[in-house]
């Protein structure tokens, strides 16, 4: 490297990085340090990691119980979904939203309002801001009613061990919800008021939102993409799952005199679990790292805006690839740590 | 008659040691580049994506452009035939590493020429054989006349980390100004994008904005607008630390410039060593030892200019009549109110 007039150190982190991004979860500029730049580029990875591990998870499981459905239609529209999605490279498929969410989605003087205060446009989806009074006040609100739940479910399987009766938990849970806030508002004195986009002129023929919170297009297209194509192999995880748990089990529930409801929650999902959990963990991570698609589209992660804007403008490439690396290593290594986390609770617990 | 051939021994042995060194520092000017490239039959040249004008790909492979010329000037200056030329397109992400690590022998690739680049990262910048600037395409439509009417929230859609990330930075922060950068890593994602409307404006260096312009569905709707944010001097660069080769490239480039000036072009370059102008005459390689100061035979300038023709017939070929920039504004000759300037080849 020093023949080749390279230099080799990681003080460049520190360096002012004069260039600004487009979307980031802390406030960022190009006045702030490379390292912070790193940040926001981490953060948005996470964020959209995250968004596409929830939906990828929800879309899997419908899909994958969808395919076990008796009724032919359900079964086959699930099953095309899964071969379609599957099949097709994710980078296409990122383009694919990207760009056709672009061509049909309207110019902002042009969207249709949602609800009179959601903007679905091309610069965007603008939706209302809360602007918060007392805010921590509502957050313990929550905390207290999460805890209280807790002391609630510990209780109700104590009674049903001890007295065999059983106690509607999820009602309960649904009402404490709703009431330990909704206190928190009238006697805590917790208050927001709502920031609704205002439509603002650019020019003769460009006009954007203001006000409100905006998440771009790029975020919502790989958001998009991600989970539609990773649902498709939980989904096959999941029917796995199903499928592996032996039939004689579920007759087995049915004849002590469980319902069907109860086959499914008691007797089949926990063992379906321990097949479906290690192959989801691997789905995972594959989100997380195919999340590094996004430079092609825009989306300021950590591969754009990291690996891609800082490391063109100080030229530090080796420096800036191994942090890199390790940061997805990290990620992935967290991810699987709960996940494994997860596995062991869910486990056979042999005596 | 015996008493003289000591001394005769040892003015053989004086001569004998002298002329090694000479061949030794003949050798030594070969650079370690220049012998890799004589060795492998072809120069490494780093180029872009597809920039018409610049660097760009016919269907067929072949590569054209003021850009492209440069390295083809360097292979019939190195090589004497300016088609032994192996391009390899980059990214602006991948550009300097793979210069630096050895993957091409010339970068030429509307790079701009700045100090970070030239002192930090291991390049040296030879020359300029395009001035630029910075500008703003926008849509005819929107009424916008000057950068002047930008308002705050606009969007601008740009090319991820090049200069002009920075200079867009400077420009909307010095006019107050809150902006949506939106940087997509290829120059077509960056075209699609605006052209649907994700952006308000298309920022990038004005020759690229007149090149991206004609791939837009209705070029004709756009407009650039006539303020120039800042400067952009493009040149070829190579690695730090080889500098007979990074002499072979500038003055490959500088003899395209000069000759213009002295009006040799490829047409009339043989009748030329007849020319009463000695200046004339030492291009195409007719008086003077210049081919040998830089390792290679003096006809070197003169393959140049009969193979790949001067400057001006190189940015007529490729950018003026392609329609690019029909005007060449500061990249015309000194001697005709533009800026391009270049040392006197002796």
């Amino acid at each position: 490297m020093e023949n080749r007039g390279i230099t080799f150190g990681y003080g460049f982190l520190s360096q002012e990085s004069s260039f600004d991004v487009q979307f980031s979860l802390i406030e960022f500029d190009g006045s702030h340090s490379y390292f912070r730049a790193y940040l926001v580029g981490l953060l948005n990875t996470i964020l959209v990691s995250v968004i596409g591990i929830i939906f990828a998870t929800i879309i899997g499981i419908a899909v994958g119980i969808a395919r076990l459905s008796k009724n032919y239609l359900i079964e086959r529209t699930a099953a095309i979904y899964v071969e379609f999605f599957r099949n097709i490279p994710l980078l296409l498929q990122i383009f694919f939203w990207y760009f056709a969410a672009l061509r049909a989605l309207p110019l902002p003087q042009k969207a249709e309002p949602m609800f009179g205060v959601f903007f679905l446009t091309i610069k965007g989806f603008f939706v209302p801001a809360f602007i918060w009074n007392n805010l921590d006040i509502f957050i313990y609100s929550i905390i207290a009613a999460i805890i209280s739940i807790i002391f609630v479910r510990i209780h109700a399987r104590k009674k049903q061990e001890t007295e065999g009766k059983q106690t509607p938990v999820l009602m309960i849970s649904i009402g404490l919800l709703l009431i330990l806030p909704l206190l928190s508002f009238i006697i805590g004195g917790a208050s927001f008021t709502v920031e609704v986009p205002v439509l603002k002129q650019l020019s003769q023929s460009s006009f954007t939102y203001e006000g409100g919170i905006g998440l771009p297009p790029e975020l919502i297209a790989l958001a998009l993409a991600l989970s539609l194509y990773t649902a498709t192999f939980i989904a096959e995880c999941v029917r796995a799952g199903v499928q592996g748990v032996g039939k004689g089990q579920k007759e087995a529930a049915a004849s002590i005199g469980l319902t069907p409801n109860q086959v499914l929650k008691l007797v089949v999902m926990p063992q379906a679990l321990r097949i479906i959990i290690p192959p989801t963990t691997n789905q995972y991570l594959n989100l997380t790292k195919n999340s590094s698609l996004a430079a092609a589209i825009a989306y300021p992660d950590l591969v754009l805006v990291f690996a891609g804007t800082a490391l063109m403008q100080t030229g530090r490439a080796i420096e800036i690839v191994s942090i890199t690396m390790l940061t997805y290593l990290s990620l992935s290594i967290t991810i699987s740590i709960f996940m494994n986390w997860y596995n062991k609770k869910i486990a056979i617990k042999e005596k | 008659m015996f008493k003289y051939l000591k001394q005769l021994t040892s003015l053989v042995a004086m001569v004998a040691v002298l002329f090694t060194f000479t061949t030794e520092t003949m050798a030594a000017k070969k650079s370690k580049t220049l012998k890799n490239t004589q060795k492998k039959g072809f120069v490494r040249c780093g180029v872009s994506q597809g920039l018409p004008g610049f660097s760009n790909a016919d269907s067929a492979g072949n590569w054209t452009g003021v850009d492209v010329d440069v390295c083809r000037a360097v292979a019939a200056a190195v090589l004497g035939d300016a088609n032994k030329v192996k391009f390899t397109p980059l990214s602006a992400k991948e550009r300097f590493t793979a210069l630096t690590s050895n993957e091409i022998d010339i970068l030429s690739r509307n790079t701009t020429w700045t100090l970070s680049r030239d002192a930090d990262i291991g390049l040296t910048f030879v020359g300029v054989n395009f001035y630029d600037g910075q500008g703003f395409m926008v849509r005819k439509n929107s009424g916008y006349t000057s950068v002047n009417d930008f308002k705050n929230g606009i969007s601008a859609c740009t090319n991820l980390g090049t200069t002009t990330e920075l200079n867009m930075r400077d420009f909307f922060n010095s006019k107050g100004i809150s902006y949506e950068p939106v940087t997509f890593e290829k120059a077509d994602e960056v075209v699609a994008a605006y052209d649907a409307g994700r952006c308000d404006t298309y920022t990038t260096d004005k020759s690229g904005l007149a090149a991206q312009r004609i791939k837009l569905s209705s070029p004709d709707d756009h407009i650039v607008l006539p303020e120039t944010i800042s400067k952009e001097p493009l040149g070829p660069v190579v690695r730090q630390g080889d500098s007979v080769w990074e002499d072979i490239v500038r003055w490959s480039l500088n003899v395209m410039i000069e000759a213009e000036e002295y009006g040799v072009n490829s047409a009339n370059a043989d009748s030329m060593k007849t020319s009463d102008n000695p200046a004339v005459k030492r291009l195409v390689g007719a008086e003077g030892e210049l081919g040998a100061a830089l390792g290679l035979d003096n006809d070197w300038s003169l393959r140049i200019i009969k193979q790949v023709g001067n400057y001006g017939e190189s940015y007529k070929r490729n950018i003026a009549d392609t329609g690019i920039l029909p005007d060449r504004g500061p990249n015309e000759l000194w001697t005709k109110g533009g800026i391009l300037y270049v040392p006197p080849a002796r």
